[in-house]
């Protein structure tokens, strides 16, 4: 399908404080627009959700859980192998299978397993690294990081159109209302 | 802020002094906190105490150096006294690193807005701490080219690890320690070194910081995962620090020798831990906001919460110590009861009674409101406390070793001036590491500071 604005990303809407921007987001959702990003300086509560993203958008605790469970099952039976068949070691009698000595070390794996699923599980779902962004390209962008809110509707959504997007940016109070280009 | 939280600033309580002073906004919180590191000039204090540290942290490479060299002989231990300052050294720092795991993870999970301003140097000096105390025992070993034997790798030897032994525990719970804080302290920083990256006008540090940042751009949808992601390793990491001081503590325990073979050990290890972390987080938190001007977000609400958390734990520690004493002489066992008297008429005696008076009486002044906003008493309070939790395992290790079993297997021991150079390298080399730290990280979360501004707006 080709495009009908080459080159155009979005158009980046600028707000001021958290409220309108979750305002904006709610009401871009009742206006039909699905393809669209806010973008804020810290987590704000239940913007994910005004943009219509539902719990099972989050896959970073299922990975987790996969992460620990692997990191924990794993720890414990190598050392079951390693200490019981691959390499027995007869110190005074005792039995070889002491699973209770082994748990410290399942336990220690399986946080480490989490936690490195959880971390490197949330950067791979969120697309990062990812050097090059369109939105960087706007210099009014960089207040994203400190104390300016924005809502960004993509011009691949079924709904966009330049000049309508636009105006309907400017009339949920977005100040600043920006092309956002692509270009090479 | 959760319904159980008292009311910050209502007039019910009106002596608790704010967690952030009012009139801030987004843009002044990320201004006064990205200035810091972006654009105020390299001071001459800064200079004059990295390069002392410095010096401290080459006293330490250098000590290595002859130790390599030379071997352990060059410091005091002997037989029977194995352990020595290495040990004692080792369980001090990984002690200090537990309060910027406790500020980062359980204080989030318990929802205690007053966290805010100090996890992120909490978080720093958990990691240098770590790296401190990794040394010793790795420098312990006597040949620490071979400490990779203890990583389970396929050796073609065809030998595995003991896994049943406490000092194999030891390896994995404190490299996961010391990796999980640092995936913890990094992710934090993400948002944080994005907003460095937006505000650097050099090319250098735009590069430096826009490389680290990854390409964040604050999306809601990133938010959304990133949230998860550091709730799960709050969660993860606040079973892990319980964790890493007991398995310390097993490295005693679970030897039969008197004053070590004790259940008591992992909870009273973990308290001394947070003890200590905490006295650590206030010796370094109270120069830092004065230098640098912090006063408006490192509150003395934030000192008195912590004066009051070392005061708790301290009394933990003091009921540990009192219930170590009875059931050695409860238990009837002549040599548990022997170390008993050892410690308190014995050759190391001054040393308990020095603990005493650090760990359990002085910190009872922490009772005194007038004692906790003092920031001067508060500073002192904290160095005492880190002497008295170093003289703890001074005296868990020594003296429990120079009085074995048999009286022909006593011994004595006096650490030489490597064994006292090499830790003063160390706390060069952590003092060195925290000046460039703050140097060129926030040494506050700038975006989790901006969320306590949003709550405080919205109030």
């Amino acid at each position: 399908m080709k495009l009908p604005h080459p080159h155009l990303y979005g158009l980046l809407g600028e707000f001021d404080s958290p409220k309108q921007l979750m305002d904006a987001a709610k009401k871009a959702r009742e206006a039909g627009y699905r393809r669209m990003d806010a973008f804020a300086p810290f987590p704000v509560e239940g913007l994910s959700r005004a943009l219509g993203l539902g719990r099972k958008h989050d896959l970073v605790p299922l990975l987790t859980l996969a992460g620990g469970l692997g990191g924990g099952l794993t720890g414990f039976f190598f050392q079951v192998w390693a200490n019981v068949s691959s390499y027995p070691q007869n110190i005074a009698g005792r039995p070889l299978n002491s699973w209770p000595a082994f748990i410290p070390i399942t336990f220690e794996l399986t946080v480490l397993g989490a936690s490195l699923f959880a971390v490197f599980g949330m950067l791979a779902l969120n697309r990062l690294p990812q050097p090059h962004h369109p939105l960087f390209n706007i210099e009014r962008f960089k207040r994203a990081s400190n104390d300016k809110f924005f809502l960004c509707i993509e011009s691949h959504d079924a709904k966009f159109h330049l000049v309508e997007t636009a105006r309907f940016l400017q009339s949920v109070n977005a100040q600043h209302v920006t092309e956002v280009r692509d270009e090479d | 802020m959760s319904a159980g939280d008292p009311p910050v600033n209502s007039p019910e309580i009106p002596r608790l002094s704010p967690v952030i002073e009012p009139g801030h906004s987004y843009a002044t919180v990320t201004d006064k906190i990205a200035t810091i590191v972006l654009t105020r000039p390299t001071s001459i204090g800064w200079l004059a105490g990295f390069s002392l540290a410095f010096t401290l942290m080459m006293v330490l490479f250098i000590s290595i150096a002859w130790l390599i060299t030379k071997g352990v002989g060059i410091w005091g231990i002997n037989i029977p006294i194995g352990w020595g300052f290495a040990i004692v050294n080792f369980v001090w720092w990984i002690g200090i690193g537990h309060a910027g795991t406790l500020i980062s993870a359980i204080l989030f999970l318990l929802n205690q807005k007053w966290r805010t301003s100090i996890n992120r140097f909490a978080e720093a000096m958990t990691l240098f701490a770590v790296a401190c105390a990794g040394i010793f025992p790795l420098i312990h070993t006597g040949r620490p080219w071979m400490a990779y034997y203890m990583v389970p790798y396929p050796s073609t030897m065809g030998i595995w690890p003991q896994f049943r032994s406490p000092l194999m525990w030891d390896v994995f719970a404190v490299s996961t320690y010391g990796t999980v804080s640092a995936l913890f302290w990094f992710v934090g920083l993400i948002p944080d070194l994005a907003t460095l990256r937006d505000r650097a006008t050099n090319k250098a540090a735009q590069i430096i910081y826009g490389m680290l940042a990854m390409g964040w751009r604050g999306s809601a949808r990133h938010w959304h995962r990133y949230n998860s992601a550091y709730l799960l390793l709050a969660g993860l990491a606040t079973p892990l620090v319980l964790s890493v001081h007991s398995v310390i503590s097993f490295d005693f325990s679970i030897a039969i020798v008197p004053g070590w073979h004790t259940t008591i050990f992992p909870p009273y290890f973990v308290a001394g831990a947070i003890y200590s972390g905490f006295a650590m987080v206030l010796t370094i938190a109270i120069p830092l906001r004065k230098a640098y001007d912090l006063e408006d977000f490192i509150t003395m609400r934030h000192l008195e919460n912590m004066a009051k958390v070392m005061l708790a734990t301290g009394l933990i520690v003091a009921y540990g110590y009192f219930f170590e004493f009875f059931m050695s002489l409860y238990s009837g066992n002549k040599f548990d009861v022997f170390l008993v008297q050892q410690r308190l008429h014995g050759p190391y005696s001054p040393y308990y009674y020095a603990l005493i008076l650090c760990n359990i009486l002085t910190p009872q002044v922490l009772w005194i409101q007038k004692v906790r906003t003092n920031v001067a008493a508060l500073f002192v309070m904290s160095l005492v406390i880190n002497i008295g939790m170093w003289l703890e395992r001074f005296v868990i290790v020594v003296i429990s070793l120079t009085r074995d079993f048999m009286p022909s297997a006593w011994g004595r021991y006096q650490p030489t001036f490597w064994d006292w150079s090499t830790f003063i390298g160390t706390l060069g080399m952590f003092v060195s590491l925290l000046f460039l730290f703050v140097r060129g990280l926030p040494a506050i979360s700038i975006a989790e500071m901006r969320e306590l501004v949003a709550h405080e707006d919205h109030k």
